[in-house]
């Protein structure tokens, strides 16, 4: 594999079991940085185990794992990678339900993580602006008192989607950030990333193929936990192996 | 910065709850004190005392609220603070006994004398002066807090199990202050107290003082816990109850925000237990049953968990209630208390304070906006993955 230098991640020869069965076979992905990558791949293809790896909640078996060229991520807990700038979307929704939708973003706003720093913070211009550019950007700005358990299935996605861009990361992992959403919803949420990518790094897992194709982006599709074809999505989607075991299916 | 910190701790409720605390602290007192006894308003000593105890158990309640409704740790041990505050306070007042005890021994406490113990075990240095045995009172619950909790939440110990394993430590703790050797007066415990800073513990105007410092460390209760929870700290704790791991995906570190509000929960309960053992006159091991812990939890839960009113109002109204049943229905308080945490579980998730709270802002709220979304105040906690 290429080198690691120049990177935003870097992951190579990943393998990792759970009782017995591998989940991820020898994985090896890279991204660089303002890139964005979308993954597809059937279900069982080691797709949300990638992400739990990158973003510590896993523990590789074999393989590295390198952020921005140089931090080893298998050396550390979720907060610490989550504070060296991975930001990450769940499959399911999962923003603070009993929280309005200003304070779910006030949450992952970047800033001080330590106890006696959120005891003693107070709102400042910077974060109060921020955090309302956030709420215009993700369009829950009308709503932005109400509990976040009030929210629809896909204004929940884009508040999650929001409050990565709270965290202001480097790299964001982004897992099936579509589901529940409107085709015009969806429209909307693939330019927002594009927009992301300009800056940042973006991963995207997602089965919704008319949203990969309005990534306009890199395909990688996973089977079995490793690798099966790599290219754009006409180039993936092309290919017999991926026809035979995900497309076709 | 600090004005700005108490502003924010001083919301609405918290400064209701903290003025009437506040003016129950001088009311009780004034009216047994000051109008004599026969006339219309006196408050009889019995009742002050009494009252007093309620007191210290709401400040239990509170603290316990503090872990459980906030941070999602139910305690079923926090008796164990509450006891070993009292412990350090009891060993101060036996200390002050001095002589006057019935072996007239003018160091060792009678159960020492008893047990043929010649000079003073180290950990008794210290607790005649009463501001080492003040630091002790908040020292002791508070480093078993951290002890405990340092090893707990780093391990990722949650829920049931979480649950089980305070129950053990007070459990263990339990069994170790029967023992007559661990030095702490076995069985009996600490008991025949004299005097308090050089004041008769027995003293109508001791027990009215007692009875005002339990309603102060009410309410300073209250102002620390507001304070907490309504600071973005508070926000990361509720964060951490409903969904720990996706506070963990936002870069913040559970364990420690869990060990802060423990460690803060543990002290409080350590100060509630000093203050009711003078006013009890007996600390022995029977604090720290588990079941001691139990009934707290129920106060917090009849009340309403989350809320800083809650535990208060759920502690005074169950302990009046206790006082109440075990005089007019012994056998059946058992029962009683059992089928409240029952009713309560089942129909009023979120306490008293919970049946007033979804109704009048429910209304409120439809009527603004023409929102059918009902207002889900409690979501059931959904750990991210």
């Amino acid at each position: 594999m290429t080198d690691r230098s120049g990177t935003m991640l870097y992951l190579n020869g990943v393998s990792v079991a759970f009782d017995g069965f591998r989940a991820l076979n020898g994985l090896s992905i890279i991204v660089h940085p303002r890139e964005m990558l979308a993954i597809i791949g059937p279900n069982g293809a080691g797709k949300t185990t990638m992400m739990d790896i990158i973003t510590g909640k896993t523990r590789p078996d074999e393989g590295d794992v390198y952020f921005d060229g140089r931090t080893d991520l298998t050396r550390l807990d979720e907060a610490a990678i989550a504070d060296l700038g991975i930001g990450r979307k769940f499959q399911k929704p999962t923003v603070f339900e009993s929280h309005t939708v200003w304070d779910n973003i006030e949450l992952a706003l970047k800033g001080p993580r330590s106890v006696f720093g959120a005891l003693t913070y107070m709102a400042a211009n910077d974060d109060i602006a921020r955090i309302e550019g956030i709420l215009d950007t993700i369009r829950l700005a009308g709503r932005r008192g109400d509990l976040a358990a009030g929210l629809s299935h896909g204004q929940k996605q884009w508040l999650e989607i929001g409050m990565l861009l709270a965290q202001d990361p480097k790299l964001l992992l982004v897992d099936e950030p579509v589901a529940g959403m409107t085709d015009a919803e969806t429209v909307e949420t693939a330019k927002l990333l594009r927009d992301i990518a300009q800056t940042r790094s973006v991963v995207v897992v997602e089965h919704d193929m008319s949203f990969v194709r309005e990534l306009e982006t890199r395909v990688t599709c996973l089977a079995e936990g490793a690798v099966l074809a790599e290219g754009s999505l006409d180039q993936v989607s092309r290919n017999p192996a991926v026809i035979e075991r995900y497309l076709g299916r | 910065m600090i004005t700005q910190l108490v502003f924010r701790a001083l919301d609405r409720k918290a400064s209701w709850l903290i003025a009437a605390i506040l003016l129950v602290a001088v009311a009780v007192p004034a009216c047994n004190l000051l109008i004599p006894p026969g006339q219309f308003g006196h408050v009889p000593g019995y009742l002050v005392t009494l009252f007093g105890k309620y007191l210290c158990y709401a400040v239990l309640a509170l603290s316990l609220d503090l872990v459980w409704g906030y941070v999602g740790i139910l305690s079923l041990g926090h008796g164990a603070f509450f006891a070993l505050g009292g412990y350090a306070m009891g060993m101060y007042l036996m200390r002050q006994i001095g002589a006057r005890g019935v072996y007239a021994n003018p160091v060792l406490p009678d159960f020492m004398v008893f047990l043929n113990w010649k000079e003073l075990p180290w950990y008794w240095l210290g607790f005649d002066m009463f501001p080492f045995a003040l630091l002790m009172v908040m020292l002791v619950p508070g480093l078993l807090a951290f002890v405990f909790g340092w090893f707990a939440f780093r391990s990722r110990v949650t829920g049931v199990y979480l649950s089980i394993i305070t129950q053990a430590m007070t459990f263990a703790l339990l069994l170790a202050f029967f023992r007559n050797d661990l030095g702490f007066g076995g069985n009996n415990g600490l008991t025949d107290f004299k005097d308090i800073l050089g004041f008769s513990v027995q003293a109508a105007s001791t027990r009215a003082a007692l009875f005002a410092l339990s309603a102060i460390l009410l309410a300073l209760g209250v102002f620390v816990c507001s304070m907490i929870v309504n600071s973005k700290l508070g926000k990361v704790m509720v964060a951490i109850r409903d969904a720990e791991s996706r506070t963990r995906f936002l870069g913040w570190r559970p364990e420690n925000v869990k060990l802060f509000a423990f460690i803060v929960s543990a002290v409080l309960a350590g100060l509630a237990g000093a203050l009711y053992v003078p006013q009890v006159g007996i600390i022995n091991p029977g604090e720290f049953t588990p079941e001691n812990s139990i009934e707290a939890v129920i106060w917090v839960a009849v009340g309403g968990r989350g809320t800083i009113v809650g535990p208060v109002i759920g502690a005074l109204l169950v302990n009046a209630g206790k006082s109440y049943f075990t005089a007019a229905l012994p056998e059946y308080w058992l029962f009683a208390l059992g089928a409240l945490f029952v009713v309560v579980t089942l129909f009023l998730p979120r306490g008293i304070v919970g049946l007033v709270a979804t109704r009048a802002p429910r209304r409120a709220r439809m009527t603004a906006r023409n929102d059918t979304v009902p207002p889900v105040l409690h979501p059931k906690a959904e750990p991210a993955e």
